[in-house]
């Protein structure tokens, strides 16, 4: 496919002008160290995002409050919510897309080197005033991670304004993230390679990164309006000075639902990279895969008060989000038939980046096929704020989302190592995942078409037996990824059989045409795509 | 072995039968798999376009399924197979792009149908005012002089596990809503301070109270009973503990109900106006107020008085509650605007009101050894 020649890598080396110890990484702007910075910061958030589900699914595990008080419950639930969003699943992508676009593309670099070290370094700031706030009299927040006005405003505890703040620093940070992918994919793609012959999860992640700019304003000023209406008077949010509750949950949403889909369009990325990899076999339709996720982009913009079908919108406006939203089950239903036939009468081999894709597909459809049900006003009515809802965003972004990440991990860790990391291991840790993530989440699609609401301390007899299971796969999920921590910390050390430069047997594109490990600097001088 | 297996599946498949026919009945059931099928006809169209959609998710999820456990049987690499190389087909992406066109177009007829019937609130024999607070739920009967609001009525002792659950543990209140059966009740539904959810899943009626503007909402039950539901919408601390409670009942029974209500709320009213006379003595306004507080203060300022440090005030050691006597009526009469301190004018009455303000006054230590009476209140009330 390219022309690099090898010599041109070997000494590369050689240019490194890095300092040393903790001063390499504070004042880094090569991507691939602040890609690891990225993946690292959000595996940590991962695990305190899940330390906070835990303490959750203790309290669930019977009824009556055992553990913690209401109050503290709530706390749990918001910051659970807001690091899973903005401290693990989105610094993983970016993290992602730091190493791999320009390897993907053939450019030495991301296009705003300096800019890619400060989009990361002010994230730990930002996730340390949100857990702070945990600490100060009153507690962190507590209104939900989609913080309604006005629980969040009149009725909120005075940390509401770190909230703000950390919100703030986090929407900079993906915002410059975004920036940099855009501006790298545009302009310095490797000559020959057209917007077309891009591998999709750059596609995915250039559309993604639209979305980013498109609404990552919009929660800026929904925070912002918050922090006026509790601080400064205003009345975006209150009835009592004209303003509308309503009106917030809009603003939110408008931010919130493309946010969904700027989770997951990166993991279709990544999926469609590693089928036609382990499947020997190209993938069945790159054109319409590419045409699938701009429509699912475009969608989102038009979708978000699916959300809100109990709020009492007119009539019109429920007929008119309920259609939009069944629509994009036509895209995302492109993408799942598109993978399968790929593998359709392939030579399918099952490597552990292959196994995740597949538990990826099987959940992310059982987790898209309850959001097509969630669709249907009507019945939306008796699902919404329920279980079932916990159950269906937890399929398309735990076992979504969360997975795809674990099966980028399990692909490209090598190419950034250069050892095959411990199979046996990574074994341990699928199979443990996949069968307790399922023992977590399937349960609840019962308890909550059964009645039990969501963002409850405590919960009638009758879901009692449920819970219970539910709790002990939760344990069993959270201690699961401590098999991931100590697969990545022997990697990490170099540990393992040293694999070649392609490391898969089917795997096609620029990334693995450079050595393994991939050297500091890549790409210098550009390869040319035919 | 293979015998160990046949038996595991059998009893997976009994389990799941049972749970399964556990769940068409009405009643809570542990182990519930399914939606609840309701007592209205609306809740019955709900269920039945829930079963229709979820049997077409399921067939759709099993044929990709099927296609993709094909192919890794085999299609695996280890059987030696040859990869085909064929891609791109635009005969078959135009298939897998019409086919769930039309089987959305099938899906959305029905639902929009029902929807349109969930939404006409027009023609309603009865009307309720709902509006939800923290966290409670409050019911006015527009069409008679009846109003009163609805606590939970599970003991603090149970949920703290020193005391055995009951049945309807958390589902319970104390003054449950009345409707009448067979008759287009139509709730209006608003809200004094966040957003609250008025759900009763047998109804399929789930509606947000809004602060400041009013949602509609009907039903019309087709059998007498005791319906439970919960608020659904994130309240704050006691979101979970903010049950809904729906006794429906025959017409005639109902009408008798209602009349009986409007005779006790008359002769509540007249009894207040003799109590404004009369002085009560310390013993009895600490006991009638200790138990007043118990359900009205103590979820936000701690049955011990100490608040929630940095969300809710202390009363013990406050200035408010050892000096100033007014400022302490008036903050219980009119609450405080912009806080979560709600108004208790119109959920107690005078004397539970002089009750519990005498309690705070000398509770844990508050040793102000002051008397309120309704008369006091009164006075700050109607400024007499």
């Amino acid at each position: 496919m390219t022309t690099a020649t090898d010599e041109l890598h070997h000494d590369d080396h050689h240019h490194d002008h890095k300092p040393s110890g903790i001063m390499r990484w504070l004042l880094t702007t090569n991507h691939k160290d602040i890609s690891s910075l990225y993946l690292w910061f959000a595996f940590i958030m991962f695990l305190v995002g899940g330390a906070m589900a835990m303490v959750i699914r203790a309290e669930l595990f019977q009824p009556g409050l055992q553990i913690v008080e209401p109050d503290f419950f709530n706390q749990m639930t918001t910051v659970h919510g807001l690091i899973m969003v903005f401290g693990a699943v989105m610094p993983a992508f970016t993290g992602l897309a730091n190493w791999m676009v320009p390897l993907m593309i053939g450019a030495p670099d991301m296009a705003l080197p300096r800019m890619n070290n400060w989009s990361f370094w002010i994230l730990p700031f930002a996730f340390a005033i949100l857990l702070s706030s945990l600490f100060m009299e009153g507690g962190g927040p507590n209104f939900g991670w989609t913080f309604y006005a006005p629980l969040s405003t009149t009725y909120s505890n005075d940390s509401t304004a770190l909230f703000v703040f950390s919100v703030h620093i986090m929407g900079a940070s993906s915002i410059m993230g975004a920036i940099n992918v855009i501006v790298t994919i545009l302009n310095m793609r490797a000559p020959g390679m057209t917007l077309m012959k891009m591998p999709l999860f750059v596609w995915t992640w250039l559309i993604t990164a639209f979305l980013l700019i498109a609404v990552m304003p919009v929660l800026a000023g929904a925070v912002t309006m918050v922090l006026t209406d509790k601080y400064f008077g205003t009345s975006f949010f209150d009835a009592a000075g004209g303003g509308d509750p309503v009106m917030f949950q809009h603003i939110f949403w408008f931010f919130g639902h493309p946010e969904v889909y700027i989770m997951i369009l990166p993991a279709f990325g990544i999926i469609s990279q590693i089928v036609p990899t382990f499947s020997r076999k190209k993938l069945f339709g790159y054109a319409s895969m590419v045409y699938a996720t701009a429509s699912i982009a475009l969608l989102s913009f038009v979708v978000w008060a699916h959300h809100m079908f109990t709020t009492g919108m007119p009539l019109f406006g429920e007929l008119f989000f309920m259609i939009a939203t069944m629509l994009i089950s036509v895209p995302t239903g492109v993408k799942v038939f598109n993978w399968v036939a790929t593998m359709w009468r392939g030579a399918i081999s099952f490597e552990m980046p292959m196994m995740f894709s597949l538990a990826f597909i099987v959940l992310f459809t059982i987790g898209g096929l309850s959001g097509l049900m969630l669709a249907i006003t009507p019945v939306d009515f008796q699902y919404h704020d329920t279980y079932f809802v916990v159950a269906h965003f937890h399929y398309v972004l735990v076992t979504g989302a969360v997975f795809s990440i674990m099966a980028a991990a399990y692909y490209w860790l090598p190419k950034w190592t250069g050892k095959m990391y411990d199979t046996t291991l990574a074994q341990w840790h699928f199979w443990c995942s996949l069968i307790s993530v399922n023992l977590l989440f399937f349960p609840m699609h019962f308890v909550g078409l059964a009645g039990m609401p969501r963002r409850i301390p405590d919960y009638a007899l009758q879901f009692a037996d449920f819970n219970k299971w539910i709790s002990i796969g939760g344990f069993a999920f959270g201690l699961s990824q401590l098999i991931f921590l100590a697969l990545l910390i022997k990697a990490c050390r170099k540990q393992g059989e040293p694999v070649s430069d392609q490391v898969w047997e089917g795997a096609e594109g620029l990334e693995w045409e450079v050595p393994s490990p991939a050297p500091y600097h890549t790409f210098e001088t550009p390869p040319v795509v035919k | 072995m293979r015998n160990k297996l046949y038996q595991l599946i059998a009893l997976a498949l009994s389990f799941i039968s049972t749970a399964l026919f556990a769940a068409s009945d009405t009643h809570p059931d542990a182990y519930q798999l399914n939606l609840t099928k309701g007592v209205t006809d609306i809740s019955q169209e709900v269920y039945d376009l829930h079963m229709t959609i979820f049997i077409i998710c399921v067939v759709i999820g099993a044929g990709v399924f099927a296609v993709m456990l094909w192919s890794t049987i085999f299609h695996r690499k280890s059987r030696g197979v040859k990869p085909a190389t064929f891609h791109e087909s635009v005969k078959v992406e135009i298939a897998w792009t019409v086919a769930p066109f039309v089987i959305l177009i099938f899906m959305a007829i029905p639902a929009a149908q029902t929807l349109i019937a969930m939404e006409d609130t027009t023609e309603a024999d009865i009307t309720v005012l709902v509006t939800g607070s923290q966290w409670k739920w409050h019911y006015k009967y527009m069409d008679d002089e009846v109003e009163f609001f609805s606590l939970m009525a599970t003991q603090q002792e149970e949920i703290k596990n020193k005391f055995e659950k009951n049945p309807n543990y958390l589902l319970e209140v104390d003054r449950p809503l009345v409707i009448p059966t067979d008759k287009k009740v139509r709730f209006l539904i608003t809200s004094d301070d966040v957003i609250h959810s008025w759900w009763v899943p047998a109804f399929a009626v789930k509606k947000d109270a809004n602060p400041g503007f009013i949602n509609e909402a009907w039903t019309k039950v087709n059998e007498p009973g005791i319906y439970r539901g919960q608020c659904a919408e994130l309240c704050g601390k006691d979101h979970g503990f903010m049950p809904v409670v729906v006794i429906a009942k025959e017409p005639a029974e109902y009408e008798a109900w209602i009349a009986e209500q409007k005779e006790i709320q008359r002769l509540a009213k007249e009894e207040e106006q003799k109590l404004l006379a009369m002085n009560m003595d310390m013993a009895e306004l600490m006991s009638v107020g200790e138990r007043v507080y118990a359900t009205a203060c103590a979820a936000c300022h701690m049955p011990n008085g100490e608040g929630l440090p940095g969300v809710f005030p202390a009363l013990k050691g406050s200035d408010i509650a050892l000096n100033d006597m007014q400022k302490h009526i008036d903050v219980v009469v009119n609450g405080i605007p912009g806080t979560a301190m709600q108004s208790y004018a119109k959920q107690l009455s005078l004397k539970e009101m002089a009750a519990v303000i005498t309690y705070e006054r000398n509770a844990w230590g508050n040793d102000t050894g002051e008397t309120v009476q309704a008369k006091d209140v009164n006075a700050l009330m109607n400024g007499n």
